[in-house]
C-alpha cells in the first residue's frame, strides 16, 4: 500500500493531487493514516499503531479502515496493487 | 530594450499581454520599456502606468497587415523599437507577414511560420493529430447544413459546434445543431466545425519551442473556476511529468516556433485528448512564471538569437486566482487615448 507521487498532505488536512489539481480536506484522523502510509507502514502497522493510540473496537476500526483506504483508491490517490 | 506588446486587454476574456509584460518586469537580464499596442480605447492594460509605459492604437487586424505595417513604423520612428510580441490569434498572421520588414527595420519578432499556424489550426489539427498519433475528438468540418441529419451515422450526441474561428456550443439533436450552425457561418463564416464530446478533466499546457524541435520550458495546469464566458478564473500548477513529456512531443513533431498553448481532456481512463493548440501564450502566462519558468523572457533571450538553457523544474502547487479591481482614471486620459491614438 502506497500513496501515488505527487501527493501532499497540508498541516492544516487537505491533501493536494499535483497530478490532478484535486483537493481534499480530511479530519485529523484521516490525515494521520494517510501520513502513517506515506511514511511507508503497511496497513497491518496502521492497525496496530491506532489500536494503539486510540480506545477503538478492533472490528470498527477494520471496517473504517477498509472504508476509507477503499475511499483513497477511488480518488486516485493509492497506488494500484499488482 | 524597448518591447512593444499587443493584448492589453485584461477584462473577463482576457488577452496574454498583462501576463506577458508582468513576466517581463521580472526578468533579471533586461530592464525593459515597454510599448503597449492597443486596438480599442478601453483595453485595462492601456491604463496601467505602472506596467505600460506608453501605449498607441494599432488598427484591427482586419484591415489587414500594410495599414498595421505603417502604423508600427511610423511608433518606431519614435520608440525605437527592438522586438514586438504579438499575443492575438488573431493578428498573427499579419505580423508573420510583416515581420522579414521589420527585421529589416531592426525589429525582432519570434513567431511560428504561417504553415505551421495553418497545419495546427482548428481545421487542420484533427489531420496533424492523426499523423502524428495524438488522440484527439472526432472532427468533422461542415461546408452546407446538407450533411447535419447525416451525423447521427459519425457521431453520439452530444457534439460541439464549434465557429471557424470563435466560440462553441453543446448541440444534443440535429435542431440544436441547424441552429448552432447557421449562428456560426454568419458570424464566423464556413466551415462550422462538428467535434465529438469527450468527458474529463480539462488541463492547458503553456509551453515554449524553439522551431527545431526542442521545447525550452513548459508548465501544465488545471483551472479550478471557470466563467460563465468559458475563461479560467483561477488555477492551479500540476506536477505530472507525464504532461511535460507530451508537450515535448508536440514541440517536437510540430517544429513549433514561439509560445503555445495546448487545451487537452484527461478522460476518465487517463487518456490525454488533445483539443486545441492556441499559437501564443496564454493570458494566464504569469502564473507559468510564478512557477519558476519565465517564457516570455526566455523568448526574448531566442528573439535575440542568443542561446537558452531549456528550463526542467518549476514549483507545482503555484495557484492563480484573478480578481476583478477598479483602476481609477481621468476621462482626460481617455479623451486623449480616443483622439490622439497614444496614452
Amino acid at each position: 500500500m502506497k500513496i501515488k507521487k505527487h501527493i501532499a498532505i497540508s498541516d492544516s488536512g487537505v491533501i493536494f493531487n499535483g497530478a490532478t489539481g484535486d483537493s481534499f480536506s480530511v479530519n485529523p484522523i484521516a490525515g494521520e493514516i494517510l501520513n502513517l502510509i506515506k511514511s511507508g507502514d503497511s496497513e497491518d502497522e496502521v492497525k496496530l499503531k491506532l489500536l494503539d493510540k486510540y480506545n477503538v473496537d478492533p472490528d470498527r476500526l477494520d471496517t473504517d479502515l477498509y472504508d476509507y483506504l477503499s475511499h483513497l483508491r477511488q480518488l486516485n490517490l493509492l497506488e494500484s496493487e499488482e | 530594450m524597448t518591447i512593444a506588446i499587443t493584448a492589453l486587454n485584461a477584462h473577463d476574456n482576457p488577452g496574454p499581454g498583462v501576463g506577458v509584460i508582468r513576466s517581463l518586469r521580472e526578468s533579471n537580464d533586461f530592464k525593459f520599456r515597454i510599448i503597449g499596442l492597443s486596438y480599442e480605447t478601453m483595453e485595462p492594460g492601456a491604463y496601467l502606468h505602472n506596467l505600460v509605459d506608453v501605449t498607441y492604437q494599432v488598427p484591427y487586424p482586419s484591415a489587414g497587415s500594410e495599414p498595421l505595417l505603417e502604423r508600427l513604423l511610423y511608433i518606431h520612428s519614435i520608440e525605437k523599437l527592438d522586438l514586438i510580441i504579438p499575443n492575438f490569434d488573431a493578428e498573427l498572421k499579419n505580423f508573420i507577414r510583416i515581420a522579414p520588414t521589420l527585421d529589416q527595420r531592426g525589429i525582432k519578432t519570434y513567431l511560428p511560420k504561417v504553415e505551421m499556424l495553418t497545419r495546427l489550426d482548428k481545421l487542420h489539427l484533427y489531420d496533424f493529430c492523426k499523423q502524428h498519433d495524438f488522440p484527439s475528438p472526432k472532427t468533422m468540418l461542415l461546408n452546407s447544413p446538407d450533411k447535419i441529419n447525416e451525423l447521427e451515422e459519425e457521431f453520439e450526441y452530444p457534439v460541439f459546434v464549434k465557429g471557424t474561428f470563435y466560440e462553441a456550443y453543446k448541440a444534443f439533436n440535429e435542431d440544436q445543431v441547424r441552429t448552432y450552425f447557421s449562428k456560426l457561418s454568419s458570424k464566423w463564416g464556413l466551415p462550422v466545425i462538428i467535434q465529438e464530446t469527450v468527458e474529463g478533466t480539462e488541463i492547458n499546457i503553456v509551453g515554449l519551442g524553439d522551431g527545431n524541435g526542442q521545447m525550452i520550458g513548459a508548465i501544465p495546469l488545471r483551472k479550478l473556476y471557470i466563467t460563465d464566458r468559458g475563461k479560467g478564473w483561477s488555477g492551479v500548477v500540476l506536477s505530472d511529468p507525464a504532461l511535460i513529456e507530451y508537450a515535448g512531443k508536440f514541440v517536437e513533431s510540430s517544429k513549433w516556433r514561439g509560445g503555445f498553448e495546448l487545451e487537452l481532456i484527461r478522460t476518465t481512463q487517463d487518456k490525454l485528448m488533445l483539443l486545441e493548440i492556441n499559437p501564443r501564450f496564454p493570458a494566464w502566462i504569469y502564473a507559468a512564471t510564478a512557477a519558476g519558468q519565465n517564457l516570455p523572457e526566455a523568448l526574448v533571450h531566442m528573439a535575440l538569437n542568443k542561446s537558452v538553457v531549456p528550463f526542467h523544474e518549476y514549483t507545482p502547487g503555484k495557484m492563480f486566482i484573478r480578481y476583478a479591481w477598479e483602476l481609477i482614471t481621468d476621462i482626460s486620459e481617455f479623451q486623449k487615448f480616443s483622439t490622439q491614438g497614444i496614452l
